[in-house]
């Protein structure tokens, strides 16, 4: 019964966390289209890290809770990576996103493989649990 | 062929009698041009945004566009290669025509004193020839002069301009030699001087009507503006800056007394109105519109008339004039080309046209003997074949195996340095590419012949970038007003030399491939006054040019400029002494701030609390506001803060005055730097402008207060340097700020500890300000940076600057960049921002290959900055540069750019040390070396693997990278003190080239022996030619005197044994042992030897906008550790020799 409620709120937890990433794409593809500024886009795109990593850390630990290994050892390295990248952020910087550096060394770019990459994750994540609540129900 | 009635009226304007011109009041005339630029200027709300530097030209433009589909509807669209045709003849016919500008920055650092003096050789131009009907004379002797000015000016060894052996009076013309292909003739125009002139007089927006309607009232206004100009030369402040063109004209490149100008100037426009036809009295108001707006192209970009040789030479070169004007009876030589304007010439003739467009006989250019590298016009010039060749403009010239792939057997050649300094390579391009290309020193790239694929460029392990000094000061610059931009309507790339014309009213993009109308203000050629010649505009004419912009290029009415001064008086700041140097370099530069009327000043000073100084006109004595919360920082007045120069002046003497014995008793040791600088941008957000901030110490208080992260004891560490990023984003932000607010932040640090640099210059960094940096400052102390201080003050105060600038940087379809380097905010992908930019700033870009370039041969650049002036006038500044694509690995290496490549390494590496560490950059830049020549041995099969083998034009690479190991910046092992470090990285990302190689590898010359060496002649002066040593220790010898020229300083060494006469007539003293240790001047000795050594300092010295300071070094001194580390060929205890290092790397190529 606990799983069946953890599960629901993980699709849950899951549909909200596609929005960042869905959002940090459509922002990233504003910025190189130029239809914002590098400063807006990226002091937006800051606002959502720290949730993200929270949130996302804290499904991973409740998944080790509840013992479900599986979608523990699937969700570990994408919390890890978020949890890294949030810290090797340098001191100077104004964040994950830095407006002076967006543009350099194809970092946009790199960005939005990540953000693709995310939202495919979180969709992959959203249909496992969907489809395992039944057959646990 | 049938036109348009509003078109076909308008010849009859220019075929009228001639000497009308005179008669047109001068006055009326004379309004015509500011007001041109006025109408745009007041309306009073811009919405459009960021990017209406895209928006398309509205207006005339539409009616133009119409017009030309008209004409042209029948024709069948040319395509593809045929359509390249063209474009060959077009450029082989204009070469004829030479639009030459000379601009007088050299003269009037900041005011921009512009002419535009052109006109046309007539023979050249088979398709006009019928109505041309040039006198003999004239077209015998043109050809000569252009190819010969030509020639010195693009890739000008000008030591050779005296001594052109020219002919008559065009010997002077040859000493224009910069970068544009000019050969100035005719008349020239001072347009923005004429503008300044009204704008400062604030004549009002009323006249804009009357004024559109007034025919060619433009074409008078120059006539008058002559003389405004002349007027205004004189009351500019005249000040001497160094030119950027090392080989001027005497006259051209010192400060040249503006009565001068002005006088002989004075008689040019009677000459030149002569041959001018008078409007057409009957007109109806549409059509007088049109002719408006006609005429006003004319203003811009020139005058036709053919005969005033001595005109031309007005701007910059008075003394050429005074000798040649007057004498010269204005003859009636154009009077017959000029009134014939092909009217209603049928275009369909046109190739054929261009096809006789070779040249009849073309004259040897007379300096050609001087310019190995350029090809003889004659030769390069196959005529009809190879104008009828498909290819056309596109072929390139494959002749030989080129001196730049020389295989150069690298640890057995010891002498590699050439004799002078390091040239350029030249773009493979044919002559008349070569011809319009953009001057080497605005606009670089590290591969000149660009790899067709990026797989090509992976294999040739360089890197491709560009490296950019888009401000500079330059002695000749095109300037068109003109009421549309001709742009390309996708990409917006302006038209440049390297578009071609498909017909005579399309042309087709070089970087988009996009086909455009031209318009029809275009088809207008105000240089020859005729008409169906758009390829012979100066746009075209021209890599370099400068528009005058209209409102579509603001966001706003353009700001006045604004100066904002944030000055430390805490009590190290007093005890440094600094303010005194301060107060008395403003107030002596006080009149030469670059502005207008509208110039506003402020001050601020800062210690633990933060002072304001009421400066508002009225008072008795300048005001002091004390604000001591400094956590929430507030304008006190904020009127009265920022207030006008010319207004407020003596308050601003008194305060400057005052300020250097206000604080003599302070005992407040705290700094509250981000306070200041948060009040400070409070203060310049409404309008923008310029913030200058002289610290002297960590800022301890308030927000942005850092502390000291450097360890001492790790200074000389080989392995980890820490802390060269920014401790807070504080500063970061605060330059963001600045930015969007078109403020930008230039930093004065002088510290005598550590100040954390690497926070603080975030200021700077961001918001396109720049940075200088005097470690160990003290007024008596440290004389050489209180005269180093007093110097760089100089120039920052009155050189040119340009505000709210955006510039943005344009490749061929396929290129894209990656990677900025400089001081600016990225706006966008190919956006720049910059708050201010200044004729010192450089920038670098890296760039990768996206789509592969097989189906072109030819790749462009542009850039174009976008920038208001100090007199309140919008204006854009582009550069376009062409280059050849390859698609084999040799041909890459052979057009590889030494010194492009080093720089932009220097530029990554900096980034790589910041982002990474130290010790990768390091490693970056050997596998640079290691990796690039690996890939050339193994393409060069023939090569024996056991030697170490670079291509020639690669030669310098292994010698270059070692140099910027050894510097500050990236060396280990040296006690090196972080701020240092950090400034060297500063400096390396936001110095042009030019400075840059110096401050890389510096020129060393020996100078005990210059009578014997050969000379070359400037400005009258004997200038010696001694060669360049190599950096080491075993080419000084104790005999000798040598001179090392660092960029910034000049250090003279000199020899124990050193010859006494030497020491006594250049040095002053009567032996080696009364030299004394501190010497920073030569004194001027009635010898050879002094004079021959003063004029050559005096010539390196004038080729750069800062004065470098001098250092005399004695062997024994304990200064000459400054002088030693320099060498960066020997061996140090942490470091390579040059030799090692070669035997280093042969050492991993061969892993």
């Amino acid at each position: 019964f606990l799983t069946e409620i953890l599960i629901f709120q993980l699709l849950k937890v899951h549909l909200i966390m596609m929005l960042p990433s869905y959002f940090l794409i459509i922002t990233l593809s504003d910025l190189e289209c130029d239809y914002i500024n590098a400063r807006s886009c990226c002091s937006k795109l800051n606002k959502w890290v720290v949730p993200e990593v929270i949130g996302h850390a804290v499904v991973t630990v409740l998944m080790l809770i509840s013992l479900h290994w599986f979608i523990f050892l699937l969700n570990l390295p994408v919390a890890t990576w978020n949890i890294y990248r949030y810290i090797m952020v340098p001191s100077g910087n104004m964040g994950v996103f830095d407006p002076t550096e967006i543009h350099n060394r194809g970092q946009l770019k790199s960005h939005m493989k990540e953000a693709m990459i995310k939202l495919g994750f979180h969709l992959l994540c959203f249909f496992m649990y969907l489809y395992s609540c039944p057959i646990r129900a | 062929m049938q036109l348009p009635s509003g078109y076909g009226s308008h010849p009859p304007n220019y075929s009228a009698p001639s000497g009308h011109y005179s008669q047109v009041p001068n006055k009326a005339a004379a309004s015509h041009l500011d007001n041109q630029y006025r109408a745009s200027y007041y309306p009073t709300y811009y919405s459009a945004p960021a990017q209406n530097v895209m928006t398309p030209p509205v207006g005339t433009s539409v009616l133009n566009t119409q017009e030309s589909q008209q004409l042209y509807n029948k024709t069948p669209p040319h395509t593809g290669g045929s359509a390249e045709g063209p474009i060959q003849g077009a450029i082989s016919s204009a070469s004829y025509l030479h639009t030459s500008a000379q601009q007088s920055y050299s003269a009037f650092g900041n005011h921009y004193s512009t002419s535009v003096s052109s006109s046309v050789a007539s023979q050249g131009f088979p398709l006009n020839s019928d109505h041309y009907t040039m006198p003999v004379v004239s077209s015998a002797v043109y050809p000569n002069v252009s190819y010969s000015a030509a020639a010195g000016s693009v890739y000008g060894q000008a030591f050779t301009s005296q001594s052109l052996p020219a002919v008559g009076q065009f010997k002077e013309t040859n000493t224009f030699s910069s970068q544009s292909t000019s050969v100035p003739h005719s008349l020239q125009q001072h347009v923005p001087v004429g503008y300044n002139t009204t704008l400062s007089t604030v004549s009002s927006a009323q006249s804009v009507q009357d004024n559109l309607c007034r025919n060619l009232a433009g074409s008078v206004a120059k006539v008058n503006n002559q003389i405004n100009a002349g007027g205004i030369d004189s009351s500019q402040p005249v000040h001497p800056v160094s030119q950027s063109v090392l080989f001027t004209k005497p006259g051209a490149g010192t400060a040249v007394s503006s009565a001068v100008i002005s006088s002989v100037r004075t008689p040019a426009p009677s000459l030149s109105s002569q041959p001018r036809s008078s409007p057409s009295v009957t007109q109806s108001p549409e059509l007088a519109l049109q002719e408006a707006i006609d005429s006003s192209s004319t203003t811009s970009s020139a005058s036709p008339v053919l005969n005033n040789y001595d005109a031309l030479e007005g701007g910059g070169y008075p003394e050429a004039r005074s000798v040649t004007s007057s004498p010269v009876p204005a003859p009636s030589v154009p009077q017959t080309s000029k009134a014939s304007k092909p009217f209603g010439y049928g275009y369909p003739t046109l190739q054929p046209g261009y096809q006789n467009a070779a040249p009849p006989t073309p004259v040897q250019p007379s300096n050609s003997g001087h310019h190995p590298g350029f090809q003889h016009y004659p030769q390069q010039y196959p005529g009809v074949n190879q104008l009828s060749s498909s290819l056309g403009g596109l072929s390139l010239q494959h002749s030989q195996q080129p001196e730049s792939l020389r295989p150069v057997n690298l640890t057995q050649d010891r002498n590699i340095l050439p004799v002078s300094s390091v040239p350029a390579p030249v773009p493979n391009l044919n002559s008349d590419l070569r011809k319009l290309n953009c001057s080497p020193d605005s606009f670089r790239c590290t591969l000149t012949n660009i790899p067709q694929t990026q797989a090509l460029l992976n294999k040739a392990k360089l890197p491709l970038g560009l490296l950019l000094h888009p401000f500079r000061d330059l002695t000749q610059l095109p300037v068109i007003t003109s009421s549309t931009i001709v742009r390309c309507r996708s990409c917006r790339t302006y038209i440049n030399p390297f578009v071609s014309f498909i017909d005579q009213r399309r042309w087709k993009c070089n970087l988009c491939y996009r086909v455009n109308d031209v318009p029809e203000e275009f088809m207008y050629n105000p240089l020859t006054r005729s008409y169906g010649e758009p390829h012979k505009r100066p746009e075209v004419q021209n890599s370099t040019v400068e528009f005058i912009a209209s409102s579509d290029y603001m966001l706003r009415p353009p700001q006045p400029a604004v100066y904002l001064f944030v000055l430390d008086v805490s009590h190290n700041a007093v005890e440094a002494g600094y303010l005194t140097i301060v107060c008395q370099s403003l107030l002596e530069n006080l009149d030469k701030l670059p502005g207008d009327s509208r110039t506003r000043i402020g001050f601020i000073t800062f210690d633990s609390t933060v002072q304001f100084y009421n400066l508002q006109e009225g008072l008795s004595q300048p005001q002091m506001l004390i604000v001591s919360d400094i956590d929430d920082i507030f304008l006190p007045t904020p009127d009265s803060l920022l207030v006008n120069l010319h207004e407020s002046k003596e308050l601003i003497k008194d305060l400057l005055n005052a300020l250097p014995n206000m604080f003599t008793n302070t005992r407040e040791t705290h700094s509250a730097l981000g306070p200041a600088l948060q009040a400070a941008f409070k203060l310049m957000s409404p309008t923008g402008g310029r913030i200058s901030v002289f610290q002297t110490q960590l800022p301890s208080l308030g927000a942005g207060l850092l502390h000291s992260r450097e360890d001492p004891n790790q200074r000389s560490s080989t392995k980890v340097v820490q802390h060269l990023g920014p401790a807070t984003d504080f500063y970061k932000k605060l330059a963001l700020d600045c930015s969007g607010q078109q403020t930008a932040v230039d930093l004065f640090l002088l510290s005598s500890q550590y100040s954390d640099l690497a926070s603080l210059a975030c200021m700077s960094k961001y918001s396109a300000g720049c940075i200088y940096y005097y470690p160990s400052f003290h007024r008596s102390h440290n004389p050489a940076q209180a005269e180093k201080l007093q110097k760089d003050l100089k120039r920052y105060l009155t050189r040119k600057i340009g505000f709210e600038a955006v510039m943005r940087i344009r490749c061929t379809k396929g290129l894209s960049i990656h990677t900025f380097h400089g001081n600016f905010f990225v706006r966008s992908t190919d956006l720049l921002s910059l708050a201010n930019v200044n004729p010192d700033a450089g920038f670098a870009v890296q760039m990768s290959i996206e789509e592969s370039l097989t189906d072109t041969s030819l790749v462009c650049f542009q850039t174009a900055l976008l920038y208001t002036s100090s007199k309140g006038e919008r204006r854009i500044r582009v550069h376009t540069l062409c280059l050849p694509v390859v698609s084999s690995l040799a041909d890459v290496y052979a057009g590889a750019d030494v010194q492009a490549v080093v720089c932009l390494l220097a530029n990554m590496a900096v980034d790589r040390s910041v982002s990474s560490s130290l010790s990768d950059a390091r490693d970056a830049l050997v596998n640079a070396v290691v990796d690039s020549l690996a890939a050339y041995m193994s393409t060069a099969s023939n090569l024996q693997q056991s030697m170490l083998i670079a291509p020639n034009s690669l030669k310098l690479f292994p010698l270059y990278i070692l140099a910027l190991l050894k510097q500050k910046a990236f060396r280990t092992g040296m006690s090196t003190r972080l701020d240092d470090r950090v400034y060297a990285m500063c400096q390396m990302k936001s110095q042009p080239l030019v400075h840059l190689m110096k401050m890389i590898h510096p020129n060393l010359y020996r100078i005990d022996k210059l009578i014997d060496e050969s000379t070359i002649h400037v400005n009258d002066r004997v200038v010696p030619q001694p060669p360049l040593q190599k950096l080491s220790a075993e080419k000084l010898t104790r005999e000798g005197a040598f001179l090392m020229d660092c960029g910034s300083i000049f250090y003279i060494w000199i020899g124990k044994n050193c010859d006494n006469n030497f020491i006594k007539d250049v040095l002053g003293y009567p032996n080696y042992a009364s030299v004394p240790q501190k010497m920073t001047q030569l004194p001027e000795v009635d010898a050879l030897s002094s004079e021959r050594t003063r004029s050559f300092i005096s010539w390196l010295r004038d080729s750069r906008p800062l004065s470098p300071v001098l250092q005399v070094i004695k062997d024994e001194n304990p200064a000459k550790t400054d002088f030693f580390q320099h060498l960066i060929e020997d061996r140090t205890e942490a470091a390579f020799s040059y030799y090692e290092f070669l035997l280093n790397i042969q050492q991993q190529i061969c892993k």
